[in-house]
């Protein structure tokens, strides 16, 4: 029907502003996705930060990029967890037996998971840049590291939400986010991976949180980024399609 | 002109193994109060889930509004709303909120005046602020309700809208529904409780392995026993009874 299409974009809006809500009035969340990571930052730049080699004077800038994908690695959970009390406590039957695009409400925990990520990224950087951070980045370089960012969320918001639709429990719905939030210990993000174990070191240089990482800081430095970029974005888009097919086949059969 | 809400014929439907509907045929006339009665996993639930367009049948042809469930769930949906056994509104947002929400998602043009004119009809307006978590289980009732009168549908699903519920809340909800169908709304309701079925329906419903066994009004059902026998006894009064006296008399005071 015409008028339902038509609707598809002010439908997810309205479901943006409900799960934004939801994530301002959740102390929980909040501390999660803006504190931890503004709390680990201080912790490794003020008290592990001196004893860290990385080749760098300014320990900050080395760990920067690491800290905003931890940031975006923590709220992943939060995904999983909202879409299943969604599917727990019948709102989704109230949306769905409504006259309202059919996918209006699973886009729009796309979309807030892009936008309350967003937010969570500004304020990070907004206290890494009063801590010293300083980059020599100009516009685009800028957008491009936006566009990763934003590329990284969306294939995780899409993986977070398999579970939030298939899970019995909600333990079982919060699980995938254990794994996830590790991905960024195992990596380049608090020190450079020479020092580490060489099986350790493999794993590290070749997953994908490494390859985002170093073509982010290519981007904030100066750097050329060289293949790490294309590496990345493949990466990306890869997980993101094939979460995405996952999700629409459970969000088909089971809401 | 149809003057039918719903209109059913020889619905099937399987869960694997399991054969849930074996062939329902019913008819829900205009501004009625319709009660499907029956036990629990009777499949009263998969048949509001089918006329309501959340589930697809097997077999078989369901119309609302005399539109198909199957071939024109947009149109379907435009006309009716669903009052689940659980109150699915939003717990973090407040009372006020939730209902803005759905008439947004609604398109309606004054979303803020609607939400009021509910809040106020439904007797929440002091506790509209106030998150959903913190509401009594009555009020959150009351909120389900208003929440699906968002719009002004002409036909409400009401799927064991009083499970759970305390006696008080249960009366309350009655009265409620009562007002909705002098109101000209359809009122589609199941419900293994028969008191409530006697109390609201206009027709009641059996439904029983997978097929609808008796079909009529009260007079209709109470036919089919034997006539009854005049006897004398005396009556004491029910422990809801005196349990609402008891609370009345409380609530004078």
């Amino acid at each position: 029907m015409e008028t339902i299409k038509n609707y598809f974009f002010s439908d997810m809006g309205v479901m943006l502003g409900r799960s934004i809500r939801h994530i301002f009035r959740s102390m929980d969340t909040i501390i999660t996705v803006t504190i931890m990571p503004i709390a680990i930052m201080l912790l490794f730049v003020y008290v592990l930060g001196g004893a860290i080699q990385t080749g760098t004077d300014n320990y900050l800038n080395y760990l920067l990029p690491g800290i905003l994908l931890i940031t975006i690695a923590n709220g992943i959970g939060y995904v999983s967890y909202r879409m299943f009390m969604d599917k727990q406590r019948g709102i989704f039957e109230r949306f769905h037996s409504m006259p309202i695009a059919h996918s209006a409400p699973l886009w729009g925990h796309v979309l807030t998971s892009l936008v309350s990520n967003a937010i969570s990224v500004v304020v990070i950087i907004l206290v890494a840049l009063l801590m010293g951070f300083r980059s020599s980045a100009g516009v685009l370089s800028w957008l491009a590291v936006a566009g990763m960012l934003a590329l990284f969320t969306l294939a995780l918001t899409w993986i977070a939400i398999i579970p939030g639709l298939t899970a019995k429990t909600f333990d079982g719905a919060s699980v995938i986010a254990y794994p996830i939030h590790l991905l960024p210990f195992v990596s380049s993000a608090f020190v450079p991976t020479e020092t580490m174990p060489l099986g350790v070191r493999a794993f590290a240089e070749n997953q994908p949180v490494t390859l985002i990482l170093e073509t982010i800081r290519a981007l904030l430095y100066g750097q050329p980024v060289g293949n790490d970029i294309w590496v990345a974005l493949a990466w990306c888009v890869g997980v993101m399609l094939v979460a995405y097919v996952f999700a629409m086949r459970a969000y088909k059969k089971r809401v | 002109m149809h003057n039918q809400a719903i209109q059913v014929k020889g619905l099937q439907k399987s869960y694997k193994e399991l054969h849930v509907l074996k062939g329902v045929d019913f008819e829900v006339e205009k501004g009625s109060i319709f009660a499907l009665l029956g036990s629990n996993g009777a499949g009263k639930t998969t048949i509001v889930k089918i006329l309501t367009t959340l589930l697809k049948q097997d077999g078989g042809t369901a119309a609302v509004n005399g539109f198909d469930v199957a071939a024109k769930p947009d149109d379907v949906r435009q006309s009716i709303s669903l009052t689940g056994q659980f109150a699915a509104v939003d717990e973090i947002l407040t009372g006020r909120e939730n209902l803005i929400m759905i008439a947004k998602l609604r398109h309606l043009e004054n979303p803020r005046q609607v939400a009021d004119d509910l809040l106020n009809h439904f007797g929440l307006t002091d506790a509209a602020d106030r998150g959903v978590s913190t509401y009594s289980g009555g009020m959150r009732r009351r909120l389900d309700i208003a929440m699906s009168l968002v719009g002004k549908p002409q036909l409400i699903f009401l799927d064991e809208p009083t499970a759970g519920l305390d006696p008080e809340v249960r009366i309350e909800f009655w009265q409620i529904v009562k007002e909705l169908a002098d109101g000209g709304t359809t009122v589609f309701l199941t419900t293994q409780y028969l008191d409530e079925a006697e109390q609201l329906a206009d027709r009641i419903a059996i439904l029983h392995e997978g097929r609808i066994i008796a079909n009529g009004t009260l007079a209709d059902l109470k036919k089919l026993f034997p006539p009854a026998k005049v006897e004398y006894i005396e009556k004491q009064p029910s422990l809801e009874e005196i349990f609402l006296a008891i609370v009345g008399k409380k609530e004078e005071n």
